[in-house]
This record gives C-alpha cells, sequence and structure tokens, in this order.
C-alpha cells in the first residue's frame, strides 16, 4: 500500500488526486495552509475511503522547517512511496509588472518553495533508491506570452529543475513527473471565462494517475495541449513578439 | 448574470448571479448589495430556489462528510452532499437514509431547507425528525449550531425555513439500520377513491413506506383509480447490501410542446394502471427502482418542454370525509389537463420540527401540470379555492404561483419566523408570498 505526500492537498487538482489515490488504499499525508479545510478534507477521505489519512499545517514559503516537516511526514506513514506538489498561485501579470516585490511573491510561491521541497525529496528518495516526485508545472512554462509571463517564468525554471533531477535521479531508480495542465476548471481559473478548451480536476487527476503508473516523465493534460504547445514553441521570435498571446 | 441555474419546473425563469461555495468553514461572500440564497440540486420545482437578479450560493461542491459514528448510525456532512453520495457511502454499512423524497439527487441542505418527506412518513416523519443538529451561518459572520436543545428556535426556524435563514453549513442526521439494500413491495390496485381509502389506513399500519399512483384522468365510477405500493426492507437473506449505480438515459433535449398532451397522458396513465394485471402483485426490489422511479431518466422534466410545467402539492386535513379529494379529481378530470404522475400519500401524525415544514396529518397529492398558459393556472386557481376551504395547504418546495393570502392564512406561522430571516437572504418565493415585488 503506497504513502503518499500531497502538498497544496486543498487545491482543486489535489483533492482530485486525493481521491484517486486514496480510492486505490493509498496512506496520504496532505499539507495545506488552512487547517480548517484539511480537516475537512481528511475527514472526508477517510469516511469515503477507509486509509489513513494525516494532515499538516504547513507554510511552504518556510523553506528553512521543509527538512523538519519532510521527516514528520516520513515518520507519519513510516516511509513515503511518493511526493506530489500542486500549490501553485495564479500570479497577476499586471500587478507584477509595476511592482518586483509582486513578481518576487510569485516565483517564491510558484518556483522557490517547490525547488526547495523537491530537494528534500529527491534527497529521500535517493536514498531509499525508489519512489516517485510528481509537480504540477504548467502548460504556461513553455513559452513566454505577455499575459502571464511571471507565472511562466516560475514554472519554465520548475521545468528545468525537474529535467535535471530526473536526470540526476533516474539511476537510483526515482520517477519524475513534471504535470502540465492546460486549463483547468478550479479556483485559480474562477475568474476566467470557461471555454471547451477547460478541463475538470478529475480528468486532470486521472491523467497524472497513469502519468505515474506508466511511468511518464512529461506529461500533457488533456493530451491536445502538447500540440498546442508544439506549434507555439515552433513559432519563429521574430513573429510570436507581435503576437497578442 | 447566469441562466442554468433554474428550478426544477423550470418557471418562472430567472437570471442569478452565481458564487460557488467551496468549503463550509469560510466566511459567505461579501453579499455586494445583492440578496444572496444558497442553491443545491435545484429540485425544487417552484420559485424557492430562485433569487431572480441577486445571488445564488452554489453549494454542491460543498460535499465533504465530516463524520460517520458505524455505531450510533450517526452522519454528519456538509449541505451540499447529495443522497446519491450519502446511499452509496452507507448502504454497504448496513444503513439507509432516514426517510427519502422520490429523487435522490437533492442536497442535504436542500432536504433540510425544505424538510422534506417520503413514503415513510406515517413512520418516521419529515427529515428534520432525524436530524440531531446542523451549523446556521448568517451573514453578519455568526456561526449558530442548532439542535432541539441548542438554540432551538433556530432549528425550528431553520427547518423547513426555505434556505432564508442562512446558509446551512452541515447537518448531523440519525439514519436507519437495514439488513439488505431491498425492499419487499406489494402493488394493489384500487378501483376508486373509497377503495384507497380503505386499503391506505391497513397499509399504513403494516408497512414502513406506502404511496399511491393515481389515474387522475379517469371519471365517473372509476375516480381516483389507481395502484397502491406499500413495502418493508427486506431481511439480509432477501439480498445484499450493494448501493445503486449511475442512471445511463438522459432526455437529451426539450420535447416540443405538443409531446405531451391529454391524449398521451390518457395513454400513459391507462397502460400505466392496466400493467398491473392482477388485483394485487409481490416483488422484492432493489431500493432505487422502489424509491427513485424517475431517477433513470437524467432531465426528465425536459418533456414539458421549454414552457415547463407545475406541481402542485396539497395536504388537507382527513377525517373520513372524501369529498375534497373528489371535488379535486373532478375539476382536473373536468378540465382535461392531466397529469402523468399524480401521487397520493396519507400523512402521520409526528409533528413536523419546522415552523414552516409543510407536512401535517392527512392525505397529501402531487400532480404533475404541463404549464399552458392561462387554461393552468386558471385550474390551479380553482383547485386553491377548494384545498384552503378544506384548510388545507401548498407544498412551498412545488409552488410557483399560490397567492401571497393563500400562504399566508395558510401558514400563520409565517409571521414568527420572518424574524428570523436573514437580513441579506431571499427568495422569489419569498418576496411573491409575502408581497414584496418580484
Ligand atoms: C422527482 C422529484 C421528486 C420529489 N419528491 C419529493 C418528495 O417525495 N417529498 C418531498 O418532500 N420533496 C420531493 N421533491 C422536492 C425536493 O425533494 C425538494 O425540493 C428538495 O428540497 C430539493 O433539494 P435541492 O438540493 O435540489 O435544493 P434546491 O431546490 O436547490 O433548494 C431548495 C431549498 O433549500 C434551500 N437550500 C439548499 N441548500 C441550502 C443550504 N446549504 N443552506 C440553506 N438553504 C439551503 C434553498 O435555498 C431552497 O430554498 C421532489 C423533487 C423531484 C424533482
Ligand atoms: N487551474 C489551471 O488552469 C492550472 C493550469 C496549469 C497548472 N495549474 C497548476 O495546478 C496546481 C494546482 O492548482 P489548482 O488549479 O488546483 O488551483 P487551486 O485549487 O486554486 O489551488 C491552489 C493551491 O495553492 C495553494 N496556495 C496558493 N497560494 C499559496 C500560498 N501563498 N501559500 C501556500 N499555498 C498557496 C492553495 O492553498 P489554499 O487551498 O489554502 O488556498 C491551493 O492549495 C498549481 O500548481 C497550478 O499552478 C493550474
Amino acid at each position: 500500500m503506497p504513502n503518499i505526500l500531497l502538498v497544496g492537498a486543498t487545491s482543486a487538482i489535489a483533492q482530485a488526486l486525493a481521491h484517486e489515490f486514496a480510492a486505490r488504499g493509498a496512506n496520504l499525508v496532505l499539507w495545506g495552509r488552512s487547517p480548517e479545510r484539511l480537516q475537512t478534507l481528511g475527514a472526508d477521505l477517510r469516511i469515503r475511503w477507509g486509509g489513513k489519512v494525516e494532515t499538516e499545517t504547513v507554510d511552504v514559503n518556510a523553506c528553512e522547517f521543509h527538512n523538519a516537516k519532510f521527516d514528520r511526514a516520513v515518520r507519519a506513514v513510516d516511509g513515503l512511496d511518493a511526493a506530489v506538489f500542486c500549490h501553485g498561485s495564479l500570479s497577476n501579470q499586471g500587478e507584477c509588472e509595476k511592482d518586483f516585490s509582486q513578481a518576487e511573491k510569485q516565483l517564491r510561491i510558484n518556483c522557490l518553495s517547490v525547488i526547495s521541497l523537491l530537494t528534500v525529496s529527491a534527497n529521500y528518495f535517493q536514498m531509499r533508491r525508489k519512489g516517485t516526485i510528481v509537480a504540477i508545472s504548467s502548460v504556461a512554462g513553455d513559452r513566454g506570452r505577455q499575459s502571464n509571463y511571471v507565472y511562466g517564468t516560475a514554472k519554465a525554471a520548475l521545468n528545468v529543475f525537474l529535467q535535471g533531477m530526473r536526470n540526476r535521479l533516474h539511476s537510483s531508480g526515482v520517477k519524475v513527473i513534471t504535470v502540465k495542465p492546460g486549463f483547468v476548471d478550479t479556483p485559480m481559473t474562477g475568474h476566467l471565462k470557461k471555454g471547451v478548451l477547460f478541463a475538470s480536476p478529475s480528468r486532470v487527476s486521472q491523467d497524472i494517475l497513469r502519468a505515474i503508473e506508466l511511468g511518464r516523465p512529461v506529461v500533457y493534460t488533456p493530451w491536445f495541449w502538447r500540440y498546442i504547445m508544439l506549434i507555439i514553441r515552433l513559432i519563429p521570435e521574430t513573429l510570436f513578439q507581435r503576437l497578442k498571446l | 448574470m447566469n441562466r442554468p441555474f433554474g428550478s426544477w419546473g423550470r418557471y418562472p425563469q430567472n437570471s442569478h448571479h452565481t458564487h460557488k461555495l467551496l468549503w463550509s468553514t469560510d466566511p459567505l461572500p461579501p453579499s455586494n448589495g445583492q440578496l444572496m440564497l444558497a442553491y443545491g440540486f435545484g429540485r425544487s420545482y417552484g420559485d424557492s430556489c430562485q433569487n431572480n437578479a441577486g445571488t445564488l450560493l452554489l453549494t454542491q461542491a460543498l460535499n465533504h462528510f465530516l463524520a460517520f459514528d458505524q455505531e450510533q448510525g450517526l452522519l454528519r456532512c456538509e449541505s451540499g452532499v447529495s443522497l446519491d453520495e450519502v446511499l452509496k457511502l452507507i448502504v454497504p454499512y448496513g444503513y439507509f437514509l432516514p426517510t427519502t423524497p422520490g429523487t435522490k439527487f437533492i442536497t442535504v441542505g436542500g432536504a433540510l431547507a425544505n424538510d422534506v418527506h417520503g413514503k415513510n412518513h406515517h413512520r418516521a416523519g419529515t427529515f428534520g425528525c432525524a436530524v440531531t443538529q446542523f451549523e446556521l451561518l448568517r451573514s453578519n459572520g455568526e456561526r449558530l449550531l442548532c439542535s432541539p436543545e441548542l438554540n432551538p428556535e433556530w432549528f425550528r426556524a431553520t427547518v423547513g425555513g426555505l434556505g432564508l435563514t442562512g446558509l446551512i453549513t452541515w447537518v448531523e442526521f440519525k439514519l436507519r439500520r437495514i439488513e439488505s439494500a431491498f425492499i419487499k413491495v406489494e402493488s394493489l390496485k384500487f378501483r376508486n377513491i373509497q377503495e384507497f381509502f380503505e386499503i391506505s389506513a391497513e397499509s399504513d399500519t403494516h408497512f414502513e413506506h406506502t404511496v399511491s399512483w393515481l389515474d387522475c384522468l379517469s371519471k365517473g365510477a372509476s375516480l381516483g383509480r389507481g395502484i397502491l405500493m406499500r413495502g418493508n426492507h427486506a431481511p439480509a437473506s432477501a439480498g445484499n447490501l450493494k448501493a445503486h449505480r449511475q442512471p445511463k438515459l438522459s432526455v437529451p433535449c426539450d420535447l416540443p410542446g405538443f409531446a405531451l398532451n391529454q391524449w398521451s397522458i390518457k395513454v400513459f396513465n391507462a397502460a400505466y394502471y392496466s400493467r398491473l394485471r392482477a388485483k394485487a402483485t409481490l416483488a422484492t426490489t432493489h431500493y432505487d427502482p422502489f424509491f427513485y422511479p424517475l431517477d433513470v431518466l437524467n432531465h426528465w422534466n425536459r418533456i414539458y418542454g421549454r414552457r415547463g410545467f407545475f406541481q402542485y402539492q396539497f395536504v388537507v386535513p382527513f377525517a373520513g370525509d372524501q369529498t375534497v379529494i373528489r371535488e379535486i379529481l373532478g375539476k382536473i378530470a373536468a378540465s382535461g389537463q392531466g397529469s402523468f404522475l399524480a401521487v397520493l400519500k396519507a400523512f402521520g401524525n409526528r409533528k413536523s420540527p419546522g415552523l414552516l415544514s409543510f407536512p401535517r396529518e392527512g392525505i397529501t397529492l402531487a400532480l404533475d401540470i404541463p404549464n399552458r398558459g392561462r387554461q393552468t393556472l386558471d385550474l390551479l386557481n380553482a383547485l386553491d379555492l377548494t384545498v384552503s376551504a378544506a384548510g388545507g395547504r401548498l407544498y412551498p418546495a412545488k409552488d410557483a404561483r399560490m397567492s401571497a393570502a393563500m400562504f399566508q392564512t395558510s401558514y400563520p406561522e409565517w409571521q414568527e419566523f420572518a424574524n428570523y430571516v436573514d437580513p441579506a437572504f431571499s427568495s422569489g418565493f419569498w418576496r411573491r408570498v409575502t408581497g414584496g415585488s418580484e
């Protein structure tokens, strides 16, 4: 029975994932910043699926505590088999342009906090010579666009970091999975008008589960984003710079 | 502004702002000067789940279970959990709902706010009778824990309180033990309303669940013919504890207005009546077809087309005198505006816990009537006269048109209730029956 750490557990995508994992008999450690939400989610998972669910209030930006918190998670379920990082914030691009401190905050939550946690978990799984690390990035990291390039920068940095880590951990048998969702109908996109390109969190969670089962290194979800992003990446920069994207 | 959050009868049609609630522990959104109303699955027929030009607080994502005591049979869940989800959880543990309406696609919050009733009313009373406690979130941020002992006045106002006292965040209620997921059912034909009354009382003493379907187009000697279904939960020997599955069929789009006419309704009713060859049949069926025959067809309300339909449900006191029911059936048969589904049941004497709860001892009849405009409203107004004269009243969860006067006379508690209405909450129904503009 796998033991899984879910960070940003109260996000819509993580909640859907938690149900998928729990339905398969996994024990879960849930991290989030709101103790009330964690308690609600934990109770629901225990009642529906009967597995073990531990919750912990964690400020992911407080990187100095990551080691200790991670240790606690490991001890809570007697060893981890996977760690999944789901927290994130869709930055307000306009504010980031006006004020660097806003951009810095966004880079911290979407990139630095994840890199710190990836570092801790990579060392843990490398030592155990097994395990799976999953981080939710975004298609936004595939090319910088004027509408959200601060968020895109954070996710792009994350992509490269994950790529390098995957390369490093390959010989230890540890899987590293980069998840690139397109538009997902979650609170993060609550303010956006929903079109046909929006996927449900449960669809995305099923794709992530399949990627874990099949050991896919990079997964676009839903699948067609791979091709949309391929085309977007192929547009020459001289042309791209003129586009309103 | 959004249109799709309508009511089941699709009349009246409204536009709303919407706000999706995600966690029961979160505060309410700022009202921005707009009146709010919780909206569950919109399975109410009229305007009690509508709030034209105001905000609907969508509760469907408040779908977390909070506590399940398997020894005591006590379940606590957020208010947006559906009865469908509850059943899937509890049936395998050997529990069933304390009572259930004719569809499982309603939320627990909706069940509480309309204090819904089911086929076992004569035994169990309303849903509110099984509620041990709930939390009410007021627009001033106050959270009130309500039970028959704690804040009892808020308990009484909120059970059956039509969503007007604030947001119900979670509900705790008692479950009923079962040994199998099956029901032993007997179906009996009655040739007229006289026969119904003869077998109904006897059935209620021996069966936990009773309900009758009525052919309301038949006239003369067979006025009020129909089929009475009565059942008890079957013992373990009769079957397993498997919950139901998802329905697969759906009405894909609105049917044209002429699909349902006097003729097709007559054929349906006659066929339904003669489906039962023998005068009585015995069967063991899963709870799903027994309690929720209509749930097999998603969006079945679309067969009534764009103009929608009315459900007319009343309760009248009953002391052996059948004239009221006869008069009503006579008026419907004479109008030629039939009903596919006419459901008849005797309510028992268990007191409903809510100030505005609909059920009370007597006979209740529910009719689905396609909206044909003026002539339909005229018929329903004519029925109102009979119901009012008999000291009866209508079910707000099903109503889209009763007059303010009728509501206020038949629910005299409304003035006391008004003291508990949250100043930031309102509904189309409430404005209509308290004489506000709509
Ligand atoms: C096929 C069918 C059969 C039915 N059979 C029966 C029956 O046998 N017996 C019976 O009693 N009813 C019956 N009904 C009616 C139905 O059970 C009620 O209308 C029920 O309240 C609908 O619940 P809902 O979740 O859809 O709520 P909605 O219709 O969305 O809302 C109903 C009311 O509850 C309030 N509400 C909902 N959630 C909350 C909350 N969290 N906090 C505060 N207020 C809230 C709303 O404001 C509104 O006033 C039937 C309906 C259908 C469609
Ligand atoms: N939705 C999309 O279209 C989309 C597309 C591509 C990628 N993604 C990625 O998918 C992941 C999950 O997001 P989601 O769509 O499921 O959105 P979501 O439900 O809004 O979840 C966001 C999560 O991040 C947490 N979070 C936000 N800011 C935080 C902060 N400053 N400190 C700590 N935690 C913070 C939130 O915690 P609280 O619950 O406590 O608020 C929540 O758990 C994110 O990494 C996001 O970038 C989403």
